[in-house]
């Protein structure tokens, strides 16, 4: 009950001020729009048949994992900058029970991305909002969110061990939208990058909410973006577990 | 020769000072290894799409690419300086402002112009579109001019920095723009009336006309128009830059605003 009240707490207040960084709502909802703006003109004018609902779906998600990459992947480098880090790490809950509320808080701001794109497809596109098992969309929603969210502890946990963690965001977000297919079929790309995108949590959450949108059976996706979580969540713990005795080792906590 | 030096020393020193990118663990995933993604995500959206060739995203992603450095980098430069408050000693300097911020901007071009034939040679190399070598000096000199008029951009962004706290903001949405209006990735004659009009009064969309023209065949002079209405529009926003410049330099004495973070 107290860990589900200071996830609960945690989340809440980094949802807050997450949403008051100029930087996260444009990372969050004027990027996604463009990008999403340059899909639809990319598709229009396009041969290929089908509906703006799937590039819709994949441009917001596009939006989540750009949250997730750089709130996360940041998340432990700015307590440290804040000089919040050495508190975090000595409160008395465990560490992975602080940082994840704000990894998981990352992956939700990124709602906004796909609520705007899917907004905005709607309102200048003629991006058509019915969506086939309403149930299933709002279960994929949140099961996207934990699995995008948990893979930002991972992201979290590793980052801290390189210097520019801002650069390896930067590398990192162009390459997850192609390998998880956000707006290109998989089929499309090498067969080697098939397997990275099976241990990759957006390939399923983006096929979990095109399934439940547009027809088909969402519910193996919404199991396999729940699984993952849980392997990303026993992966962070390990690392967190190591950078706290290396920062405790070499008393680095405050290095900035 | 005092503003020769303020010129090329300075704008030198403010590059390696201001980037942090002469580490190449920063400098090569930010600037070489994100525009390798960037190209080969448009040009799979293409193929997917079923809208245009490969050759299409390299030229219009690799011009762009050009835009980057300019961009960021003037913001960065004014940005960074209120940041690490030494923006009031700066503007307390007798130097010349025009040598002081051109030379600022002299390394951002040719950092553009680096990225920029890094990402021909990447869609080269890893998606075979073959630019005759012929049309390569034509190419060269149509994104230095490109990252001319995109860094002429980036000064108005630096100027706006001597006004506006959050400066950074700005510069991503102004980057992310260009990827819209701009006709990057998407043919230009197919996007709204509106959408081109825009594209049209900004920087890179004419050079990015003019690459692809050059890419198929075109001389220099076959798309002088282009390439003229490209240097026109990078001259434009330099002059509004040094005005911005000015203005702003006299509002922040006025109203002590160089130390707000």
């Amino acid at each position: 009950m107290r860990t589900a009240r200071l996830i609960w707490a945690g989340w809440k207040f980094h949802v807050k001020s997450l949403t008051l960084s100029g930087f996260f709502i444009l990372t969050s909802v004027i990027q996604p729009i463009i990008f999403a703006s340059v899909a639809y003109f990319m598709f229009k004018a396009g041969a290929r048949p089908g509906t703006l609902l799937y590039v819709a779906l994949g441009a917001g998600m596009m939006g989540i994992w750009s949250s997730t990459l750089f709130g996360s992947g940041g998340a432990i480098q700015w307590q440290r900058w804040q000089g919040t880090l050495e508190y975090c790490i000595a409160a008395p809950p465990p560490f992975l029970l602080v940082i994840v509320p704000l990894t998981l808080a990352t992956a939700t701001i990124g709602l906004y991305s796909l609520s705007a794109t899917l907004l905005w497809g709607w309102l200048f596109f003629d991006v058509p909002l019915n969506v086939a098992h309403p149930v299933a969309f709002v279960v994929a929603l949140p099961a996207t969110v934990i699995g995008l969210g948990l893979l930002g502890l991972v992201l979290a946990s590793s980052f801290i061990l390189y210097r520019n963690a801002n650069a390896l965001s930067n590398l990192l977000e162009y390459p997850v939208w192609l390998a998880t297919g956000l707006l290109v079929s998989l089929s499309l790309l090498p067969v080697w990058v098939g397997p990275i995108s099976w241990v990759l949590a957006p390939t399923w959450g983006v096929n979990a909410l095109r399934e439940s949108a547009i027809a088909g059976n969402a519910w193996p996706e919404i199991g396999m973006c729940l699984l993952l979580g849980a392997v990303y969540l026993v992966i962070g713990y390990f690392l967190l577990e190591h950078f706290e005795r290396l920062a405790r080792e070499r008393a680095t906590l405050s290095l900035t | 020769m005092t503003n020769l030096r303020v010129f090329f020393v300075g704008g030198y020193l403010s590059y390696r000072a201001l980037f942090n990118w002469m580490q190449p663990t920063m400098y090569i995933p930010t600037m070489l290894g994100a525009p390798v993604f960037q190209i080969l995500f448009f040009a799979y959206i293409g193929r997917f799409a079923e809208v245009e060739n490969d050759e299409f995203f390299v030229v219009g992603n690799a011009v762009q690419l050009s835009a980057m450095a300019g961009i960021y980098g003037m913001a960065m430069t004014i940005g960074g300086e209120r940041w690490t408050q030494t923006l009031s000693q700066l503007m307390a300097t007798p130097a010349n402002r025009l040598p002081l911020f051109l030379g600022r901007a002299l390394p951002l071009i040719a950092n553009g112009i680096i990225t920029s034939a890094f990402a021909f040679a990447v869609g080269w190399l890893l998606l075979d579109v073959h630019i005759d070598a012929d049309q390569l000096p034509a190419l060269a000199a149509v994104v230095a001019i490109s990252a001319f008029s995109c860094t002429s951009l980036g000064l108005v962004i630096g100027a706006l920095g001597l006004r506006a706290r959050d400066v950074f903001f700005l510069a991503n949405l102004v980057v992310f723009s260009l990827l819209l209006f701009c006709g990057v990735n998407v043919p230009f004659d197919s996007m709204p009336g509106w959408v081109q009009a825009v594209g049209r009064c900004l920087p890179l969309t004419h050079g990015i006309m003019a690459a692809r023209e050059i890419a198929d065949g075109a001389s220099l002079s076959d798309v002088s128009n282009l390439v003229w209405t490209e240097l026109g529009i990078g001259a434009v926003y330099a002059a509004g830059a040094f005005a911005l410049f000015k203005v702003f330099e006299l509002e922040g004495r006025r109203r002590a605003s160089f130390e707000s973070i």
